[in-house]
């Protein structure tokens, strides 16, 4: 016991050491040789959110998503350009729940940073996207699912981090046609959210040839006679017989309910029960184990789906400014828009970005609460190019042309 | 032990390897083997000892390649990983990550002998040519320690780069170069020094660095860019990166892990993780030049002391596969155990 304490004393020692010849390094660098040193600048833009209503306690609203996965990746950037000569600052911007995203954008980000990480919903991204500011840096989305990004409204200056609607759907159903659920009832919330969710699901149905048999809107009615259990019971007792209920109920207002409480026996996948994800808790394969325990040092708390977006549109940046030995957006964004762009993202593949819609190409874990059930693509779903982009919309049927 | 059963097939490899062998009689050969057996307790004169490391199960497999089987499962302690054997083949050295030691195993009788103080998880560790120093790396601290083994202490930490696996020592005592996945560059450590003089960027995700036998060369492996690279020693440049391909396996299922390198440097061997081939590579045109098809996600490989055989471990099929190294075909698949990782051979 006392050996173990003396070698952690000593590692505490060692760490103090490093950082104070760090510090003094980085002083003699930016001081003495400042061409020496290339510098990155990134930005990083969110608003602050309410808590939405809860379904239960354990589910603790966590207000901060996002800035703890870019903070770890600025450090995985910063060691790697220790020995590269490269620096790279990170500088996080949170507007109240009642700022203007937008005047904060033109007053405090336009114009001063080539790189910008958005933590913020489809139409601010758009905003964004779309001023004259906007268009000279590179916008790297790390919250929207939304398709229509990715297709009719794409912008040529976003990359989207985390998989869309479609991709979510897509891997769902794969994982349902290896398990023979053939006939889906699908349940649909009254959110726009969960409209379009609900879209990417029927999406897949049809690609992957599955039967939807019913669907449901979840009406949110309430009647003080009855109960959750009395009223899924109900709900779901429909005349045909399926095989698996699918819900689309992103806010998860409604869709914990369903589980153990429905008429028939039947598992419950899509937004509840088993999920579509790019990240997970119990997610540690490949390495995964590391960056959740880097992550949990770091911020206290399990990494989110836009922590792991964020960290992951950082390192985009450090592995690309690594490989061209250069801080200039053109160079950047040509390399991680290219052939060779290779990201370790702790999923197995190497991640990279679909050159038609700037889409992160990478797998999709499937998880249920406590336990990884499979990871998609589904083994035996091939591709001619890359298995990856059986998930979502692939080249020949993307609307997105900002290409031409 | 008086009443030996003739048809243990353990003992009927082992005398039919030594009548290949040696031209002694065979009950000369049989007492040769039978007193063999006794002083090691197990396998016999002749044959070598393989253990698997086994990361689900915590314990060690114990295998004779030979006979293609599984001898005995050891407890070992928590997810063992890294597994080495000292030059005199008397300890072995296992990581068990999740109790943040290296433990020093008798190689005979499995006893503990004492425990090295490796820093938190260690997972991939190197012996230095002698065999009086451990390096290993600290993953998750971005550091690589160096053990005094006699002392069983800390000698130097050295900062590397984010998340690092692979290290080797080169055979002349020059060099020990340490990969970081996460950083994607090879660090080159003087080990007079214990400093890093140089740093080479490689591949995504470089997982195994090996030195070929004469010093001059070290190949690293990307898992990601799915590539082996040969890197120059005096110059720390690359000098030939190369791909691997088989029908029926897209590109990026190609993800190169374990590397071995023959001691006249003829051929070197790379297993493909997920897409469980180990790859036949001439080391002096590095032109692949077979793929041999193994267990599922292969991740380890070693040579039996004579290199005409590898042993490879498979992770997800839970075995290990013999591969025949004259005839480059893969002979048995022994089952081993829950997740076998990494492999050592004792003559």
């Amino acid at each position: 016991m006392a050996k173990s304490l003396n070698l952690k004393e000593k590692s505490v020692f060692l760490k103090a050491l490093f950082h104070t010849l760090c510090f003094f390094l980085a002083f003699i660098f930016t001081t003495a040789s400042a061409e020496n040193n290339q510098v990155i600048d990134i930005a990083y833009l969110t608003q602050e959110k309410t808590p939405p209503p809860q379904l239960s306690n354990l589910d603790v609203f966590i207000k901060n998503k996002g800035i703890f996965g870019a903070q770890l990746a600025i450090s995985d950037n910063n060691t790697t350009g220790q020995f590269t000569h490269q620096q790279f600052r990170l500088k996080a911007f949170t507007v109240p729940v009642d700022g203007k995203v937008d005047e904060v954008f033109a007053t405090q980000i336009a114009g001063k940073y080539s790189y910008l990480i958005t933590v913020l919903p489809a139409d601010a991204v758009l905003n964004i996207a779309d001023t004259a500011a906007g268009k000279e840096l590179l916008l790297f989305d790390a919250q929207t699912t939304d398709d229509a990004l990715r297709n009719g409204q794409c912008r040529a200056n976003v990359l989207h981090i985390l998989p869309s609607r479609s991709m979510r759907a897509d891997a769902l159903a794969q994982y349902m046609m290896k398990k023979r659920w053939d006939k889906w009832f699908l349940v649909v919330g009254t959110s726009a959210a969960d409209r379009l969710f609900a879209d990417a699901l029927k999406r897949a149905a049809k690609r992957f040839n599955r039967e939807l048999v019913a669907e449901k809107t979840w009406e949110h009615t309430f009647d003080a006679r009855r109960t959750a259990q009395s009223d899924v019971a109900v709900f779901s007792q429909i005349d045909d017989d399926y095989d698996v209920l699918v819900v689309a109920d992103e806010q998860g207002e409604f869709g914990e309910y369903l589980d153990y409480r429905t008429w028939s026996p039947r598992p419950i996948i899509g937004s509840q029960g088993l999920v579509a994800t790019a990240w997970h808790p119990t997610h540690d394969q490949w390495g995964a184990t590391q960056l959740q325990n880097r992550f949990l040092e770091q911020a206290g708390r399990a990494m989110a789906e836009e922590d792991y977006g964020a960290y992951i549109a950082v390192r985009a940046i450090g592995e690309a400014a690594t490989r061209t030995h250069s801080a200039q957006l053109p160079a950047l964004k040509n390399y991680m828009l290219g052939e060779r762009f290779a990201l370790q993202g702790y999923k197995g593949n190497p991640l990279s970005f679909r050159a038609w819609d700037g889409q992160l190409r990478q797998p999709i874990l499937l998880a249920a609460a406590r336990s990884m059930v499979a990871v998609a693509p589904i083994e035996g779903f091939l591709h001619q190019k890359t298995e990856l982009d059986t998930l979502g919309f692939d080249q020949p049927e993307s609307q997105c042309h900002w290409n031409q | 032990m008086e009443t030996m059963p003739t048809n243990n097939p353990t003992i009927a490899t082992c005398i039919a390897k030594w009548r290949l062998t040696s031209s002694t009689s065979l009950k000369q050969s049989l007492s040769m083997a039978l007193g063999g057996l006794l002083l090691l307790g197990m396998g016999c004169a002749g044959a070598e000892t393989v253990f698997v490391t086994l990361e689900k199960d915590n314990a060690l497999a114990v295998l004779d390649p030979l006979a293609g089987k599984l001898l005995t499962t050891v407890p070992v302690g928590q997810r063992p990983r890294g597994i080495a054997i000292s030059p005199d083949n008397k300890v072995l050295y296992v990581a068990t990550s999740d109790d943040n030691t290296i433990k020093m195993l008798d190689a005979s009788t499995f006893k503990e002998l004492g425990r090295l103080p490796s820093g938190d998880d260690p997972e991939t560790f190197a012996l230095s040519p002698k065999g009086d120093l451990l390096y290993a790396s600290n993953e998750d601290d971005s550091l690589v320690t160096v053990i005094d083994i006699a002392k069983k202490q800390v000698v130097k930490q050295i900062k590397v780069g984010v998340e690092p696996e692979g290290i080797s020592v080169s055979p002349d005592n020059q060099w020990l170069a340490s990969a970081s996945e996460t950083t994607n560059m090879v660090h080159w450590i003087d080990t007079k020094t214990q400093t890093i003089t140089d740093n080479t960027l490689v591949d995504p995700r470089p997982r195994a660095v090996q030195f070929t036998p004469d010093s001059q060369q070290l190949w690293v492996t990307s898992e990601m860019a799915g590539t082996l690279m040969i890197l120059d020693v005096k110059t720390k440049q690359i000098i030939k990166s190369l791909t691997f391909e088989a029908a029926g396996v897209t590109a990026d299922k190609m993800q190169p892990v374990g590397i071995a390198i023959d001691k006249d440097r003829r051929y070197g061997y790379v297993a493909l993780g997920p897409a469980n081939r180990v790859a036949v590579v001439n080391a002096q045109t590095f032109v692949v030049e077979k793929m041999l098809l193994v267990g599922s996600r292969v991740w380890n490989l070693a040579f039996s002391p004579d290199q005409k055989r590898l042993y490879t471990t498979n992770g997800v099929s839970n075995d290990v596969s013999i591969i025949d190294l004259d005839s480059q075909t893969v002979t048995h698949s022994v089952g081993v155990g829950t997740y076998p990782w990494g492999v050592a051979v004792k003559p």
